[in-house]
């Protein structure tokens, strides 16, 4: 199990001084200027050495991403926006971070921004996390008080930080959607390339990045990035927030290990599964947009990007929905749907016409209202979708229904079976082709 | 993708504009965003209009605030039609946004909307005495502390059929309501006391 010396957020729970002062006593902007004097490079290259891939769900290496900016400016300003648009289901860490240890955020801010030379960073939260930015803001205002950021900082870099929200849209947590939304535009997501590495925000270099991928870079620094290599399996480094939600005894949030078996953190942590291990049904291991694992498979599953890998599913943002044997699966799975369906941009056709398709599908075949024919007419629509869309939300909605399909076909099956043993005096729908 | 109108003409009033203190506040928010680029702004500035007509966007604010950004009003009203906290109807003074995302449902979110049917009503339908509306949401974010409720700032979280009714009851009288864990539970940590950083002073 990972020590406490080894945690990044020491203030996880809240049980402590959120405030400057506190944030001190547990380290935060400690030698944030001999940091920075390391230069660009250094930052960006100890970045990459640490092994550091995004907490926002893709898992991209974040020193690599960093490297992609300009090097030197052509003139356009360069833009650093920090993804707090968290909504992917099941996935609450950020949330943390911004009302418990918002300065570790507002240094990795900084930090940032100095390697990639952008004198502007934007954090974008969610339009529901009212408290948290108001927390966040108060952080930035103490920063800005003590001259830590600010036009005229104790560091010698300029540099602005402005909170920004949202009004509850899930879409808006992919990035260049986020930048779209920043513009004081509808949150559609543009087609890539260009990258925002080229032309992000107001058409300027940018990054994005995930709140906790931020929030860990001055620790990183600090201790080095052998410290956090060193920490997990190779290309699944470092430390990472969990949380642990559904039928779990006790569900929090915790920060362990990368490669943490998944049974060692249910068991450790979350009380173990609702009625012991042998009652676990599956797993959604990263959030709703990952496909699900059944529990025969969770014995050994190891909780990294290449551990969730091996079993067909992604680490995503790392939070996982547990599900035990009185779970109705899929209805819990037709409910998922129906959130992609509600989120839906409506940009692309596959997308905004075929997840309401898919939610309609699996509700019958929730009822077993449905024919087993259905079943690879769903598999093939969910393919038509995966891939065929502006911005990964099409994938990231097809892939838990075909986890679905890949792992529990006969409880569909089943079910369609069991509804027309009985009679009923409506004929069973069809779906349209 | 939801469908989303504005409200019937009859419900609309025929004007808006910003009072002072809020116009300060926009000013200030456009003032965020580097020049030419004051379209940043309409979200917070939309949101401030709708705390200032009760919780809801009529079309008239949302006009003003497309003037106030040198926006074309077509622009202002995709955004507010966009983004679903935009409530585009009158709502009660206490509006409870309820999860109903699988997270919160596999800890028994199904019982807490079964709940707001009986006692508040329809989705989006303000209660007699005006204080109550609901909604069901997706995820919010807390699912650690599932299921979980935000009645117009605050989350209500770890909620019970019981702790709930008493909130909206308690919010509907007038009384002081606690948010967070409804539970004895610090926040987001297991119940029972936190399993980790117990050796974290300060």
């Amino acid at each position: 199990m990972l020590e406490d010396k080894d945690r990044i957020f020491k203030n996880l729970y809240g049980l402590h001084d959120w405030g400057l002062n506190g944030a001190r006593t547990r380290g935060a902007w400690d030698g944030t200027k001999a940091i920075l004097e390391k230069g660009r490079d250094w930052i960006i290259n100890e970045v990459k050495a640490s092994g550091l891939r995004g907490r926002g769900g893709a898992g991209f290496p974040t020193g690599l991403k960093w490297s992609f900016m300009p090097k030197q400016s052509d003139g356009r300003p360069h833009y650093l926006v920090v993804n707090a648009d968290e909504s992917e289901p099941g996935t609450c860490k950020d949330r943390e971070i911004m009302r418990h240890d918002p300065h570790l955020l507002v240094e990795g801010c900084l930090i940032a921004a100095f390697a990639m030379n952008a004198d502007t960073c934007y954090v974008y939260v969610r339009g529901e996390f009212v408290r948290e930015r108001e927390r966040l803001q108060a952080a930035v205002d103490q920063a800005y008080a003590a001259k830590l950021i600010g036009k005229d900082n104790l560091h010698g870099f300029p540099f602005d930080l402005v909170v920004h929200h949202g009004a509850g849209a899930y879409i808006c947590g992919e990035e260049t959607a986020l930048l779209e939304s920043l513009e004081g535009k509808k949150g559609q997501p543009r087609l890539k390339p260009p990258f925002p590495a080229n032309v992000g925000l107001y058409g300027c270099p940018t990054t994005v990045n995930n709140v906790e991928s931020i929030a860990v870079v001055p620790d990183i620094l600090r201790r080095g990035a052998a410290w956090f290599a060193g920490i997990g399996r190779p290309n699944n480094t470092g430390t990472k927030l969990f949380c642990i939600s559904g039928h779990v005894q006790k569900p929090c949030n915790v920060e362990e290990a990368m490669g943490i078996p998944l049974r060692e953190l249910l068991d450790k942590h979350a009380g173990g599964v609702r009625g012991g291990w042998n009652n676990l049904l599956a797993v959604i291991p990263g959030g709703s947009s990952m496909p699900l694992i059944p529990a025969h498979q969770c014995d050994s599953l190891l909780m990294d990007f290449d551990g969730c890998r091996e079993f067909k599913s992604a680490l995503g943002t790392a939070a996982v929905i547990v599900m035990d044997k009185s779970t109705d699966i899929i209805a819990a799975m037709a409910r998922i749907s129906y959130f992609y369906k509600h989120e839906s941009c409506g940009q692309c056709t596959p997308c905004r016409e075929g997840m309401g398709w898919m939610w309609r599908v699996l509700t019958r075949m929730a009822e077993g209202r449905a024919h087993k024919r259905e079943i690879d007419m769903l598999m093939e629509v969910t393919t038509q979708i995966e891939g065929h869309t502006i911005c990964a939300f099409g994938d990231g909605a097809a892939w838990p229904v075909q986890g679905l399909l890949r792992h529990f076909r006969h409880e569909i099956e089943q079910r369609i079976d069991l509804y027309s043993a009985n009679p009923h005096p409506d004929p069973v729908p069809v779906a349209a082709e | 993708m939801a469908v989303r109108r504005l409200a019937p003409p009859e419900l609309q009033p025929t004007e808006f504009s910003f009072t002072p203190e809020n116009l300060d506040w926009a000013k200030n928010q456009i003032v965020k965003y580097p020049e030419g680029r004051q379209q940043s702004a309409i979200i917070p500035i939309l949101w401030r209009a709708q705390e200032q007509a009760d919780g809801w966007l009529p079309q008239k604010a949302i006009e003003h605030v497309a003037d106030l950004l040198g926006m074309a009003k077509i622009r202002a009203l995709e955004v507010a039609t966009f983004y679903t906290m935009f409530n585009l109807e009158p709502v009660g003074k206490f509006h409870v946004q309820l999860c109903g995302t699988t997270p919160c449902v596999l800890r028994g979110a199904d019982k807490l909307i079964k709940l707001c049917h009986e006692k508040i009503g329809e989705q989006m339908h303000v209660s007699a005495d005006g204080k109550l509306s609901w909604v069901e949401v997706e995820c919010l974010g807390a699912c650690v502390n599932a299921p979980v409720a935000q009645i117009n700032v605050d989350y209500y979280e770890d909620l019970t059929p019981a702790t709930f009714t008493k909130i909206l009851d308690d919010l509907a009288a007038g009384k002081e309501v606690k948010p967070g864990p409804q539970i004895d539970r610090q926040l987001s940590a297991p119940v029972g006391g936190p399993t980790t950083l117990k050796t974290v002073k300060a």
